[in-house]
């Protein structure tokens, strides 16, 4: 049985080679000094099952995290979510938030955005920069980033249907800029599948979706090695009303399918599946939590490893994002969420994500203040610097309620995926509307829990006030839609139209014929084609989607 | 036999959240009205055609995209239009508390937050259609 001075000597010390301890002490408040990692040979206990189920850090089965020095090295990335209004606007907050010490950016986008029309579009009139950016064209991309050195900045980007169109925006503001996309670090999240399931800004139906999708996956790694080009989400099917193990289930249950249709187009696991990076919820239930992200790498590893076969270790590791709750929030007694925030955020560190966003205390009234996304950054800050929890890694793994809940979410998880599998994978069950039925039962059961009182929520259903307290909110200046208007104009104007014309036409020619689409998009970004136009090709060629209205 | 209350409950714009819109419709169902829901991405065009066509008491839009003032003014412009204002307009969503005067101005009859119960949402329709009902000489 390995040992843990093995551990010690062989990956804890490669991975500090790689990446030095920070230089903080990792010491109590009382000068007591703990180890790098505590396992059954520290309390002096036999654990038959600890080297299957747990193991070491940076190993498999990557329960204990899937690196081997964790956050005794690098912390996890402090990556908020962020973009309102115009270009100008957004790209000042992302200014702000790198002084602030914020260590990634992450791009939220408009609605006409994301479901691929342009600001001048008629069924953008009242959205644009309401709920995120507005980019049509290479033009904002180049605004939104402008100033921001992108070799040095890891960039994320919350974008599912239109995720080729706006990867190749962001290629091509890095290529005019002459940096060099081998050293481009980032995501853009690019999974549809949690779209159709929950999110529900889809544009084409699911196998043309998922073909863009493969796309990235044997394009990405060629040609900008070191991104993410997927980021499988569960974090709108939580939101959507899911419970913590359905979330954990589809969305493994997605990123399996995400692996067999790459496998299907012939591509080999070792060079893809390092790539896939997940995104996970955090609710209020603290120690589910903590067990879900721990099943999660859990589970990942093994199917990865066993059923699909896959040999390079870090084919094998699920690294994850984690935002804390937007739907636990509550406008009553809005303060409160700072301290659900706290909590939430705490069990996502002690699960050993690797990227975290903390919601601002106003957002179930409306868009962050300045004030409110710094708050919720130094949450973070004082969970990292504060709280003492980065001195071990995983602390909380041998505790029996935490190791029996992470057995307890992997055998449930394991049924619900098998039981999709029987389905015939999550495409088919999308198409029968199970997770629809399901996400309607699960949320209206926990509205009913929360009315009989059955479930508390501190200010909403219990503790009430007599008087609400105000907050200041952010209001979207209504100025944003002709800026952009103004901008799209220009563009349109001072473009070359015949190579517009020729990007368009490879990109049509592309999907038609089944080849891989995304040289021609980034082509397409070059040209400033506008991403309504790069989209309505796309509709002509693979026609939209309706999902069946049920409740 | 008493009359059912009918409403159309309607996801206007571009947003896929449909969560609140698909809760809200189900506890109206399990009071006893009867629920029409449009599913996602409904013009306002779209929502009053169908509200004239389903004969409805009611409308309830859910909006959290913030483009909550664009959406009511629409509806409530087109019911005008077409003849439709005994219609009852309500919704609710990730809405200010600033713009509730102002969408209560254009004739929105309630606009109900997060956090609301649904048991609420319910008592005020069994309370305010049957009175346009009696003010209409229906009842």
């Amino acid at each position: 049985m390995r040992k843990k001075h093995d551990w010690l000597r062989e990956t804890y010390q490669k991975s500090l080679e790689k990446m030095p301890e920070r230089p903080v002490a990792h010491r109590t408040l009382s000068d007591i000094a703990p180890e790098p990692l505590y396992t059954p040979e520290d309390i002096g206990v036999l654990d038959p099952e600890y080297e299957e189920k747990q193991g070491y850090p940076g190993e498999y089965p990557y329960t204990r995290g899937v690196y081997g020095s964790m956050y005794r090295s690098k912390l996890w990335t402090m990556r908020m979510f962020a973009g309102f209004g115009t270009a100008e606007q957004t790209n000042e907050r992302f200014k702000k938030l790198l002084k602030a010490g914020q260590t990634g950016l992450s791009v939220a986008f408009d609605l006409p955005t994301l479901m691929g029309y342009d600001s001048d579009h008629p069924l953008s009139k009242g959205e644009v920069g309401k709920c995120g950016v507005a980019v049509s064209s290479l033009a904002d991309m180049e605004v939104l980033f402008d100033g921001i050195n992108l070799e040095e900045v890891t960039t994320s980007m919350t974008i599912n249907s239109p995720a080729n169109a706006i990867w190749a925006m962001y290629l091509a503001v890095a290529k005019k800029k002459g940096y060099d996309w081998k050293k481009l670090g980032g995501t853009i999240q690019n999974d549809i599948l949690k779209e159709f399931i929950a999110q529900k800004e889809f544009i084409f139906p699911p196998e043309p979706s998922v073909k863009l999708v493969i796309d990235t996956f044997e394009w990405g790694p060629k040609n900008v090695p070191k991104w993410n080009f997927i980021s499988v989400s569960g974090y709108h099917i939580r939101e959507a009303g899911s419970t913590a193990v359905q979330e954990l289930a589809w969305t493994l249950a997605d990123g399996f399918e995400y692996v067999e249709a790459a496998l299907k187009r012939g591509l080999d696991i070792d060079e893809f599946a390092p790539r896939i990076s997940f995104f996970f919820d955090v609710h209020n239930d603290f120690f589910e939590e903590i067990a879900k992200f721990r099943a999660a790498r859990r589970i990942w590893a093994k199917e990865m490893r066993h059923r699909y076969g896959a040999k390079n270790p870090q084919s094998w590791a699920l690294r994850t994002h984690a935002q804390t709750a937007g739907v636990s929030l509550t406008a009553q007694q809005p303060l409160n969420n700072i301290a659900r925030v706290a909590i939430q955020a705490l069990a996502a560190v002690l699960g050993g994500t690797n990227s975290l966003h903390t919601d601002a205390y106003d957002e179930a009234l409306a868009l962050p203040t300045e004030e409110s996304a710094t708050i919720a950054l130094r949450t973070q800050q004082i969970i990292a610097y504060e709280s003492g929890v980065t001195h071990t890694i995983d602390p909380l793994a041998g505790s029996y309620y935490v190791e029996w809940l992470t057995d307890e979410m992997e055998r449930q998880a394991m049924a619900i995926i098998q039981e999709i599998r029987r389905m015939g994978g999550v495409v088919r069950a999308i198409e029968e509307g199970y997770f629809l039925r399901e996400l309607a039962e699960a949320s209206y059961r926990y509205q009913q829990e929360v009315e009989r009182k059955e479930r508390i929520i501190v200010g909403v259903n219990a503790f009430t006030d007599e008087i609400p307290l105000k907050v200041p909110i952010q209001l979207v200046d209504p100025e944003v839609e002709r800026v952009q208007a103004e901008r799209l104009a220009r563009v349109r104007r001072e473009r070359d139209p015949k190579r517009v014309e020729e990007a368009l036409a490879g990109l049509r020619r592309a999907a038609a014929e089944g080849q891989n689409t995304m040289p021609h998009f980034v082509e397409c970004a070059l040209a400033y084609c506008t991403l309504g136009e790069m989209m309505d090709v796309l509709r002509e060629v693979y026609g939209t989607y309706q999902e069946p209205a049920y409740v | 036999m008493d009359r059912r209350i009918r409403v159309l409950i309607a996801k206007p714009g571009l947003d896929g959240h449909d969560r609140g819109a698909k809760v809200v419709a189900r506890a109206l169902r399990d009071a006893g009205m009867e629920v029409i829901y449009t599913g996602l991405r409904q013009t306002p065009e779209m929502i009053v055609s169908a509200a004239i066509q389903e004969d409805v008491d009611a409308i309830g839009l859910s909006i959290l995209s913030g483009a909550h003032m664009h959406y009511f003014r629409e509806v409530k412009r087109l019911l005008g239009e077409q003849g439709a204002s005994d219609i009852l307009l309500f919704g609710g969503g990730i809405i200010p508390d600033e713009d509730v005067p102002k969408l209560k101005e254009l004739g929105v009859a309630a606009v109900f937050g997060p956090g609301t119960s649904t048991q609420e949402i319910v008592d005020f329709l069994k309370r305010a259609v049957p009175e346009r009902w009696q003010a209409q000489g229906l009842a």
